[in-house]
């Protein structure tokens, strides 16, 4: 059995080598993958602080993965088509900047994630699911009627959105961007994983009485992990815009919202790199067995029954066999 | 006489029809050990729940230190300094012996929004989570899983737990049960000391451990305080033998 902390490096080397020898071999289209990949994979890790260390089944986070994915094609429409986004009482223009762009997208998701949060979270175990999924349809409706934004055909970036220093058109590069934001995302959910914060968060998932007897209120630090998850993967759905160049209502489905969590699921609740696994696992078998057959989901619910039956902690949790660190 | 830390005035609770609580008062001064016994469904923990903040009181009050928390909740009484042990085990089970006693010592700390810095490296929580499980004698247990804890251990650790709070009073619903005949022996001379630092309301089933160590013993009885007084009252007292000790000596 493989200790968790080599089976992570050998994860995360695997998805790095892989674009790498796409470029030297002149395969581009594995580049694109690893870069789904990675984008999912980070989606993941914003639902998993969620999900994994706080126990919030949130089957709403495409929702935020939408709104970051709409900060990105609204701000680059506007900027592609020299129109300001509005002009009373201050005049705001678009942009290609991907940094600025980015934070536009964390901080609307997060936003959304603490009005979500805030109301859902009075809630436990089946309503909040039902809540989340509530509010994540409610948005995705409100995008569908969104006409200066192609109501259900979405928005088009007609050129992907620029990031000083790098030609982003290029596959390589905005592979680059999207592995070290993963990278740093990681880093961020690992921290506070073993923070005073992330302890009181997993005990609150576990005990929520014993919490509240050594004076600290769950619904705040539940509030806080929901919105650094929400924003997490906000800025997931701007990278994912980018690498479509095309935003529509589907980034806000709740079909969507169940794939994070399988995901997740897949790769292991909870563990830090599970879902680095569950996106890999999924992008490869969507790619892969995709082009054998259109049924391809089949395989992966396969899949996933396998790990819920047999491999406690997903496919981290099987290959590491319990050894934790 | 010294003013007491913990006042109970006219607590009412009802479950249903079940009356869990009835108008009870009673209280809690400085240095001592209250002991409160009863039967099987008395009332106990419903009191112990009341008073921490976790259960609210149909009627009645609660003081802290002479002021009214009566609309606090738990975490707001915890806060002003009330440490509860749980009789059913509230551990979080899947974290390890100190990172238990690491929950309590952030707690008490105020530090739980701190997101960047490692629970487990900050020197002044470590030490405050460790001696606690030094003094109910866990250390060795500390980096064990706590669902792999005896029953005996766990109950241990609640206490250890309620110890890092350095709370003004301590609430313990049943602390010893499961701790076999030493241990049980042990823990109760550690209440005998830990009594000085901040009076507690004790619940136990273990007769010889409530005779020998409460300064003073309540008796409940279907929700109801029948008797308080020392443990030389409560044994003459004709009305506890017959509802409680058994009524063959009466
Ligand atoms: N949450 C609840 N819902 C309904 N009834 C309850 C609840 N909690 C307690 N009761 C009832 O209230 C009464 C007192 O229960 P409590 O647990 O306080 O007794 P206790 O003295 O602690 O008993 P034990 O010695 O078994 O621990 C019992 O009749 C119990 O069934
Ligand atoms: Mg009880």
């Amino acid at each position: 059995m493989i200790r968790e902390r080599h089976l992570n490096a050998l994860v995360l080397g695997a998805l790095l080598a892989l674009p790498l020898w796409g470029f030297w071999a002149e395969a581009p289209f594995m580049i694109t993958l690893a870069t789904r990949a990675a984008i999912l994979a980070l989606a993941a890790v914003g639902l998993n602080l969620a999900l994994g260390l706080g126990g919030l089944v949130s089957l709403g986070h495409a929702a935020f993965f939408g709104v970051g994915g709409y900060a990105a094609g609204i701000l680059a429409l506007h900027a592609q088509s020299f129109t300001p986004m509005m002009t009373w009482p201050i005049t705001i223009q678009g942009t290609t900047s991907m940094p600025l762009i980015w934070l536009v997208a964390v901080v609307a998701s997060a936003l959304a994630a603490l009005g979500i949060g805030a109301l859902s979270l009075r809630t436990s175990g089946v309503y909040f699911i039902m809540i989340t999924l509530a509010f994540g349809q409610m948005l995705y409706y409100f995008a569908v009627a969104l006409p200066a934004y192609g109501g259900e055909d979405g928005v088009s970036i007609y050129v992907r959105n620029a990031f000083p220093g790098l030609n982003t058109l290029r596959p390589l590069p905005f592979f680059a961007i999207c592995y070290v934001l993963l990278g740093l995302a990681l880093l961020l959910s690992w921290r506070i994983s073993v923070s005073p914060f992330g302890l009181a968060l997993s005990a609150a998932r576990q005990s929520e009485a014993r919490v509240r007897t050594v004076g600290i209120e769950p619904y705040r630090l539940r509030l806080v992990a929901f919105v650094i998850s929400g924003a997490i993967t906000g800025l997931a759905g701007a990278l994912f815009a980018d690498l479509n160049r095309f935003v529509s209502p589907a980034m806000l489905s709740w079909h969507l919202s169940g794939e994070f969590i399988v995901l997740v699921v897949l790769g292991g609740v909870g563990r830090l790199l599970g879902p680095v696994v569950g996106a890999g696992l999924f992008v490869f078998l969507e790619h892969w067995l995709g082009g054998v057959s259109d049924h391809w989901m089949i395989f992966l619910g396969a899949a996933l029954l396998l790990v819920v039956l047999f491999a406690r902690g997903g496919l981290i949790g099987g290959l590491t066999a319990g050894s934790r660190s | 006489m010294t003013a007491p830390v913990v006042e109970l005035r006219g607590l009412s609770r009802r479950f249903g029809a079940v009356e869990a609580a009835r108008a009870v008062t009673l209280d809690l001064r400085p240095g001592e050990i209250h002991a409160l016994i009863g039967p099987n469904g008395a009332g106990k923990s419903t009191l112990i729940g009341l008073t921490a903040g976790s259960l609210r009181p149909d009627a009645g009050s609660v003081l802290l230190g002479g002021e009214d928390v009566t609309r606090l909740d738990a975490v707001g009484r915890a806060r002003k300094g009330l440490g509860r042990t749980f009789q059913v085990s509230s551990l979080a089970m899947e974290l390890t012996v100190l990172e238990n006693a690491l929950l309590g010592a952030v707690g008490r700390s105020g530090q739980v929004m701190r997101l960047f810095r490692s629970a487990l490296c900050d020197r002044d929580l470590a030490l405050l989570a460790r001696a606690a499980l030094e003094r109910v004698g866990l250390v060795e247990e500390a980096d064990r899983r706590t669902a792999d804890l005896s029953h005996g251990q766990r109950r241990l650790l609640e206490v250890a737990v309620a110890l890092t709070l350095e709370p003004r009073a301590f609430l313990m619903d049943e602390p010893m049960a499961g701790l076999g005949a030493e241990g049980s022996r042990r823990l109760t001379g550690f209440l005998d000391r830990l009594r000085e630092e901040a009076p507690i309301l004790l619940v136990e089933h273990d007769m010889d451990a409530v005779f020998a160590i409460a300064d003073r013993i309540s008796v409940l009885c279907y929700g109801e305080i029948i008797a308080t007084g020392t443990a030389e009252d409560i044994r003459r007292d004709p009305r506890v033998r017959i509802a409680y000790l058994g009524d063959d000596a009466a």
